[in-house]
């Protein structure tokens, strides 16, 4: 790689850098506790969570029919 | 000092400022905060459908947004939809090129796209007035295989490849509207966030990336794996995501703290990740891997609770629905099962 495109690519990763360091970041407890309060709020909908009643769940064993 | 080492050194400075401020942020941790949650006890699920039909090992699979469709490839040269519901196949897509390693089906149900090992990624639309499935565009650009697609909508679709680079397409004039460069090894895996305006990808050379969907741009970069990352998903809400790797661990990044938060192992898993998705509400992991099982993870608390054992070969692909329903596992078997 000849010494110019180094240079290039050097630039551009200080550049990504830069861009990456200015980043607004908020407390680890702050987005742990909104991850936990998503969970809970969500987790009556959350079907492989709380489980689906029989009749609800479109994936039932297909029932075999009697032949009267 | 020579321009190049001052720039190195610069870079050196801003790397360590990126690690003193989240370094700054990192005031607790998930545990700690979930300390006092119930766990979520045993999770234990069924296989309720297998899907037979594939004769080689599949090697991707999506669900529809209906829930209910399902499309899968397998190296046996086919694309499979199947109806879940009733295991029947609605269309069995002979492939141009048997070297499939990427499926996805377009949110409005009219297309499906697949590509692998010819770096071409190909569009079928799905609902032609004849009634037959067709290749209604090859979108060729990428110099390396392509790993992963999904879909935007009927018209844009997002693509990482073997090349190092990610690209959004215009699939009607079969352009790249956007390269997504950074990464530099193999991009083996990319989600779309929920609002689409992000992605997340992650790639053989251990880190993630969050990226700009409309103006390219790299916004944060996530290390932490020491291997290749082969699976990335979002959690719900769009504010974290879950990586997969061959280091044997699963681990959760949040993008606002701009770290990760959690790592998903266990001194008996020895074996590599080969795809990761959340439950509805974000509360459980599933991850399948090398070892023919999935692992199901409380995301919060860190502890597996439960396995899904029944391949009888890698499990190479997952993928929940999008009602949170049901949880589709593909593998080298050639079996696709459905569980919940």
């Amino acid at each position: 790689m000849s010494s110019n495109s180094n240079l290039t690519t050097m630039k551009r990763t200080v550049e990504q850098l830069k861009l990456e360091a200015s980043v607004d970041r908020i407390k680890v407890s702050q987005a742990a506790a909104d991850l936990q309060q998503y969970c809970l709020q969500n987790a009556s909908k959350d079907a492989l969570l709380v489980g689906v009643p029989a009749a609800s769940n479109p994936f039932r064993e297909p029932r075999s029919c009697a032949l009267l | 000092m020579s321009e190049l080492e001052q720039l190195r050194q610069e870079a050196e400075q801003l790397r360590n400022q990126i690690r003193d401020a989240r370094k700054a942020c990192n005031d607790s941790s998930l545990s700690q905060i979930t300390a006092g949650l119930d766990s979520v006890g045993r999770i234990q699920m069924r296989t309720r459908r297998t899907l037979r039909g594939h004769l080689a090992k599949i090697y991707a699979m999506q669900w529809a947004t209906d829930s209910r469709l399902l499309v899968s490839a397998s190296q046996d040269g086919k694309l499979i939809i199947w109806d879940s519901y009733s295991t029947n196949k609605i269309h069995a897509i002979p492939l141009r090129s048997s070297w499939v390693m990427t499926c996805a089906y377009a949110p409005s149900g009219s297309y499906a796209a697949c590509g692998g090992l010819d770096n071409i990624c190909s569009i079928y639309s799905l609902k032609t007035r004849e009634g037959n499935v067709r290749v209604t565009r090859e979108l060729s650009g990428h110099t390396g295989y392509l790993s992963c697609c999904r879909f935007l909508d009927d018209s844009q679709i997002v693509t990482s490849s073997g090349d190092t680079t990610c690209a959004l397409w215009d699939i009607e004039t079969g352009q790249q509207t956007t390269t997504f460069t950074g990464h530099t090894g193999d991009v083996m895996s990319l989600s779309l966030s929920p609002d689409s305006r992000t992605f997340v990808s992650g790639a053989c050379d251990a880190s993630s990336k969050l990226w700009d969907i409309r103006d390219g741009m790299c916004r944060q970069s996530f290390t932490g794996h020491v291997s290749d990352i082969n699976a990335v998903i979002f959690f719900p809400n769009g504010n974290a995501f879950t990586t997969g790797s061959d280091d044997a661990t699963c681990r959760l990044f949040d993008l606002r703290a701009d770290q990760e938060l959690m790592m998903y192992s266990h001194d008996n898993i020895n074996c590599g990740i080969t795809s990761v998705a959340f439950s509805k509400s974000g509360r459980l992991l599933l991850a399948g891997y090398d070892d023919f099982n999935c692992n199901v993870w409380d995301t919060l608390k860190g502890e597996r609770a439960g396995v899904l054992a029944g391949h009888d070969n890698r499990v190479s692909c997952l993928g929940i629905s999008s009602d949170g329903m049901a949880l589709a596992t593909g593998s080298w078997d050639s079996f696709l099962r459905i569980w919940n």
